[in-house]
């Protein structure tokens, strides 16, 4: 058991380190370099080469990773190329930001979801299940960006009981937010909710056709005694895995909501250091998305494993 | 069974039923209509528009829908109606063309590894996995920024990116095939690789790899329209959906029928792919609820 534990922590240690040469090999491969955005086109001969021997950037780019590397692992993200910034303050408030609004949508998500899929699940194929369904399919399908906008018109522009825009600054607290947050909220829970849903369902709908379940029936169970104690237990099992991803989705592609509602977070910081082409912060905040998506779905895997034994055995065997 | 020793004839009798299954289904019928509307929609709306979606008009800015623009007309006084045909023209032509590319190099790769196993199989998990915890819109806006905006560079861009995840869905089908008795008998009778990969395993998988492809297409469509929506997609005076809604947004208050077209459009397009992908899974018998979010 702890020798598993210790082969996935160490599988995600790797998969970490391989996603941070490819940011790094991206970057390199890509033509220009950080002179070259920062000084322009007009950047020739003289001037680019000083710019170049200032930021160390013609030692050899193995050398330059692992310098790279390990200066994050030390939390040392850098300078950004234009402002000369440290990098680690500026994504901070945007971390923090991003994280308030991830955490908001999984509290109303999250909850909604199970109630909703195991709804669905036990009314399988009745009138609550297919409107359900097809609800989901509307919600996972349409894209972001057009169901922020469809709301955005409704509750704002029409009906006008909500912000439809965020207008309080980047390093305002948490409590700022509200109500300007409720929308984007609600379009990310959206989303949410539907991927979710879908995976509960199945699931109780598995279960719920399983021997056990059966037996269980048979020897007098009452129903939801039996659903409540026997089923769902195993039903939400794979429900850790789904929200997982979509933990790691929120942190990672909500860009799209932050630029639609104008919400400083991580993935407008991104978008601006994109166009900007201020690789070092680029490099900086695909590190950081990446580890998390691995984290989080390194913590799945290993709560599933501890909450079902059945896998845990499958996966020593293997 | 393999399906390649079924004589041509009854694979073009087996593609008829599996339409007919879908076909059959309420969720299926309704999807396919939507996506062959739009399909043939894209094919004439240049010959149907009643404007050119580029004649801009001082004197009929943001003016409400009527008998001669149906829709209303835009914040430059073009027609609405006209754009919102010929706004997916160019989205379904990119992502048309990227989602077999992509399908089919994602497909090839992973039946591949499928097939090798062991180490070097583990060590190229790896790096798909490493690769799929960046967020896409990072991977993609990264070499459009780099590169330019234009078809020829998002064509490659999206199949390159989006046949990575089709390597996980065709090695895990492949190994669920792998170790059946068929393809050890083609191991013995000494087949090649290449053969047995073509023969044996392409066939088993084909199932799995044709509903990935609606998936695909239609995640692609979602990417396509957002970058365009972001301003990093299709270049004005284009028509695009995306573009649209970003451009109309502004004026959505007292303009939202500018708004409204394009979302329609856009939304009964991606949910038309999604409604048939899931007819054509359960009729091909793959589950895919289960499916990650990304």
């Amino acid at each position: 058991m702890l020798q598993m534990f210790l082969r996935r922590l160490f599988l995600g240690a790797i998969t970490v380190a391989i996603v941070s040469m490819i940011i790094f090999a991206g970057v390199e491969i890509l033509p220009g370099d950080a002179c070259t955005a920062f000084l322009e086109r007009e950047a020739q001969g003289r001037v680019l080469e000083n710019c170049r021997e200032e930021l160390d950037l013609n030692r050899p780019a193995v050398v330059r990773y692992l310098d790279w590397a390990s200066d994050a692992l030390r939390g040392d993200l850098g300078v950004s190329a234009n402002g000369q910034r440290s990098i680690a303050e500026m994504v901070g408030a945007r971390l923090q930001n991003s994280l308030l609004l991830a955490a908001c949508a999984l509290i109303v998500g999250v909850p909604t979801a199970i109630f909703l899929g195991v709804v669905s699940g036990l009314w399988r194929d009745r009138p609550v299940d297919l409107v359900l369904s097809t609800g989901a399919i509307f919600a996972m399908t349409i894209p972001e960006f057009v169901s922020a906008t469809v709301l955005i018109l409704v509750f704002s522009v029409w009906l006008g009981w909500l912000p439809g825009i965020v207008l309080t600054s980047a390093n305002a607290p948490a409590s700022e937010f509200f109500p300007e947050i409720i929308l984007p909220v609600v379009v990310l829970a959206m989303v949410m909710t539907a991927h979710i849903l879908r995976t509960v369902r199945s699931s109780v709908i598995e279960v719920m056709n399983s021997d056990y379940v059966q037996m269980a029936t048979l020897k007098g169970v009452p129903y939801w005694r039996m659903v409540f104690r026997h089923a769902l237990p195993n039903a939400l099992l794979p429900a850790i895995n789904v929200v997982a991803l979509t933990i790691a989705w929120l942190l990672g592609g909500v860009v799209v909501i932050e630029v639609v509602f104008n919400y400083p977070g991580l993935g407008r910081m991104m978008i601006d250091a994109i166009s900007d082409r201020d690789l070092p912060v680029v490099q900086a905040i695909a590190l950081i998305v990446a580890t998390v998506y691995v984290g989080v779905n390194l913590t799945a895997d290993l709560l599933t494993m501890v909450a079902n034994p059945r896998l845990r055995t499958l996966y020593t065997r293997k | 069974m393999s399906l390649a020793s079924i004589p041509q004839n009854s694979r073009l009798g087996r593609t008829l039923s599996v339409l007919r299954d879908v076909m059959s289904r309420p969720s299926g019928a309704v999807g396919l209509c939507l996506v062959v509307f739009h399909l043939i929609l894209a094919v004439i709306s240049p010959y149907i528009a009643p404007f050119d979606y580029r004649t801009m008009n001082a004197a009929m800015m943001l003016t409400g829908p009527d008998g001669v623009h149906f829709l209303g007309t835009d914040h430059l006084g073009r027609d609405v109606f006209s754009r919102t045909i010929q706004g997916g023209r160019e989205a379904i032509l990119v992502t048309g063309i990227a989602t077999p590319i992509a399908v089919a190099w994602g497909g090839m790769v992973g039946i591949f590894f499928g097939l090798i196993g062991g180490r070097v199989d583990e060590v190229m998990m790896r790096f798909v996995d490493a690769f799929l915890s960046l967020p896409w819109i990072l991977k993609m806006l990264v070499l459009i920024v780099t590169f330019g905006t234009g078809i020829e560079v998002l064509i490659p861009t999206l199949a390159f990116f989006y046949g990575i995840p089709v390597i996980r869905i065709a090695r895990a089908a492949t190994h669920d095939v792998v170790a059946r008795d068929f393809v050890a008998a083609a191991r013995a009778r000494g087949q090649s690789r290449m053969t047995i990969m073509r023969k044996e395993l392409l066939p088993n998988v084909l199932d799995a790899l044709m509903v990935e492809g609606a998936m695909r297409w239609s995640w692609m469509l979602l990417a396509f329209s957002s970058l365009s929506f972001l301003g990093f997609g299709v270049s004005p005076p284009t028509p695009d959906w995306g573009l649209m809604i970003a451009d109309a947004r502004g004026f959505m208050s007292f303009a939202p029928w500018g708004v409204l077209g394009p979302v329609i459009a856009l939304s009964t397009l991606i949910i038309g792919i999604n409604l048939t992908a899931d007819a054509l899974a359960k009729a091909l018998g793959i589950d895919r609820a289960q499916k990650a979010p990304v």
